[in-house]
């Protein structure tokens, strides 16, 4: 798991109920404002602003399409960036080994051209 | 949407049975550098080139086997010999940026040789292009966070 500010933020996100629900909701597609806000006793802009939230910690993207506004789950970043970092780190942690390999190689090379002398 | 810029850092250790001044030298000799940090089993590199000293760049193009072109480009910030090394370099793949790093290296000498400390703070700044796997990959994870904070609200 990443373990960062932008996690942070879709943990809090989501430790709230309502979003959680517009979230679960918005995995089976895309959906309008109204259409998202139908379950709750609550008015568009309170929804809205859910849909804010979610929104500004990249969970999900909203568009206005024509006269409505839709909305849908973003593309993977989280995923995305967490399978990115493991390999990242695994390509230094191979650099690392590399570097002890070339240190024994030149060590067998000094001491060849020392038997030399 | 641009999609957020993601932090994260990680250190890795490792110790060597040598000296700093030769594992220093294997960080600023080019020919040294190149075997270890650019070339690798199934990378083809195409350049590689170290200006060792701040304020000078450090570039590498490379290739996994036939997979698209990918860029390192960096600039030293700081330089003590034999003690520490402190760069600034962003990665780029087929030409997109993924990624802007700074790593620093540190040199401490241990009973059995020499510590490299390597520290990196990287902003992963990828951006995404909808396909249906990452979106499948998405649903994944949202389901998988959702179901923990159900379990543990």
């Amino acid at each position: 798991m990443l373990h960062n500010q932008s996690l942070d933020r879709v943990f809090h996100a989501l430790s709230d109920t309502t979003r959680r629900a517009i979230v679960e909701r918005l995995v089976s597609g895309p959906a309008t404002v109204s259409e998202l806000s139908a379950p709750f006793a609550m008015t568009l802009s309170a929804i809205g602003q859910h849909i804010q939230l979610l929104e500004g910690c990249g969970l999900v993207h909203s568009a206005k399409v024509g006269r409505t506004r839709q909305v849908e789950l973003a593309p993977d970043a989280l995923a995305r960036a967490e399978s990115w970092f493991s390999s990242h780190r695994a390509r230094w942690e191979r650099r690392l080994s590399r570097l002890a390999d070339v240190l024994a190689e030149d060590d067998a090379q000094e001491t060849k051209r020392k038997a030399k002398k | 949407m641009t999609p957020p810029v993601i932090h994260k850092s990680f250190c890795i250790e490792h110790t060597y049975p040598t000296g700093a001044e030769r594992v220093f030298r294997a960080l600023s000799d080019p020919e040294k550098k190149r075997r270890w940090f650019a070339e690798g089993e199934g990378f083809v590199v195409d350049s590689y080139t170290l200006d060792f000293r701040v304020g000078g760049f450090e570039r590498t193009r490379f290739r996994f086997g036939d997979g698209p072109a990918m860029a390192t480009d960096g600039v030293y910030l700081d330089i003590v010999k034999d003690r520490r090394v402190v760069f600034a370099y962003s990665m780029t793949l087929g030409g997109e940026p993924m990624s802007s790093s700074l790593g620093t290296m540190e040199l401490v000498p241990a009973a059995n040789g020499t510590l490299l400390r390597f520290t990196e703070h990287t902003a992963f700044v990828d951006g995404n292009d909808g396909s249906e796997a990452r979106r499948e990959g998405s649903l994944g994870l949202l389901e998988a966070l959702a179901a923990e904070l159900r379990a543990h609200p």
